[in-house]
């Protein structure tokens, strides 16, 4: 039972990372392609929090009266996941920034609007 | 552009939430070594309540922040953050190592010391950066 | 194109879920992540940093470096989107000044 339940979180995890693929690959508009990005990022994310679970474990702050490795989570992929998140804000700040110089150049989002735009 | 929402309710909702989400995002910063929270967390909460702001009243915010000024005070974190590491190689400790800060402190006085002046840089520039952002990416062509 | 994508993205799903059944188990003490310096964070982050939150201890003590070079890049990503539409805005009034 414990093996099909935490088979079936990474099961949701890839769905998730292949939606966001699948996104990326198909869409023609560069704003739902940058959406796609974005949960193929929230995905990996949740993949690293998941690896640092533990059964019965709190959270990484210490407390009194609860001491030994088994009682707290994994802090690693939290500290690597902050910061993964910060930046993936501030990444997809420079992304929106971009696709505004292109809405204002060739006055549309779609690709094969743009790729007629170029040959122009 | 004045006051695109400026219904009754929306104004005097935020006016009562922008300060207690400030004291909120100082009480994350300081408390952070103690409960959940951070210099990440803090200033995501700054920048809200600036951002909030902006998004209720319009470009004639009275508590407004310019992009411009909210870059450098960006920048000015980042520096708090590399200055310390500096430091600290200058008082002949290794990079970022906080127990070469010269106070008459124990070393386990020392290290939250230096970690509490390094999450202050990263608040201060989380809070820049995403306040910058929201400014450049709904500012208008003509009022540069 | 769309046929394409979907077949190639079934089959990169269907690549994932095979591999991981090779993964540890949600929860397992003894995964490889749980091993090598995870618990060494546990055990000594209070004695060495004198902070109990160890998601703090780690990013700010342990690994500031890594943290410094983090601040750096987002402040950098925010410096580049100011300066992106900036440019893009001083253009359009200078092309409009020239028509003029």
């Amino acid at each position: 039972m414990n093996e099909l339940l935490s088979n079936i979180i990474y099961f949701l995890i890839a769905v998730l990372f292949v939606f966001g693929l699948y996104g990326m690959l198909d869409k023609r508009n560069f704003m739902k392609k940058l959406m796609a990005m974005n949960i193929m990022q929230i995905s990996v994310i949740i993949f690293f929090l998941a690896l640092g679970q533990k059964l019965d474990a709190t959270l990484p702050i210490l407390v009194h009266g609860l001491e030994g490795v088994d009682q707290y989570v994994n802090p690693l992929p939290h500290a690597l996941m902050l910061t993964a998140i910060v930046v993936s804000l501030s990444t997809t700040g420079v992304a929106l920034a971009l696709l505004l110089r292109i809405q204002d150049r060739y006055e549309d989002l779609e690709e094969p609007e743009i790729l007629r735009g170029m040959d122009k | 552009m004045n006051r695109p929402f400026g219904t009754t309710i929306l104004d005097t909702a935020f006016r009562y939430m922008v300060p207690f989400i400030m004291v909120y995002g100082v009480y994350v910063l300081l408390h952070g070594e103690y409960s959940p929270g951070g210099g990440f967390q803090a200033g995501a909460l700054l920048a809200i309540a600036v951002v909030l702001t902006r998004l209720v009243q319009g470009r004639e915010a009275v508590f407004d922040m310019k992009g411009d000024t909210a870059i450098i005070l960006a920048g000015l974190g980042t520096l708090i953050y590399a200055g310390l590491g500096v430091l600290t190689v200058i008082w002949g400790g290794n990079f970022l190592d906080y127990a070469a800060i010269p106070l008459d402190l124990h070393a386990k006085e020392l290290r939250p010391l230096g970690i509490l002046v390094i999450e202050v840089g990263v608040t201060i520039c989380v809070m820049g950066v995403i306040i910058a952002i929201y400014d450049a990416l709904t500012r208008k062509d003509d009022d540069i | 194109m769309r046929i394409l994508s979907m077949v190639f993205s079934i089959m990169l799903l269907g690549l994932l879920m095979f591999g991981s059944l090779g993964l540890p188990l949600i929860g397992d003490k003894d995964s490889p992540a749980a091993e090598h310096v995870s618990p060494r964070y546990i055990e000594k982050a209070y004695k060495e940093t004198g902070s109990p939150n160890l998601v703090t201890a780690v990013l700010a003590d342990y690994r500031s470096y890594d943290t410094l070079g983090e601040t750096t890049v987002i402040f950098i990503a925010g410096a580049a989107t100011i300066l992106i539409l900036r440019t893009a805005a001083g253009r359009k009034n200078a092309e409009g000044g020239s028509d003029e």
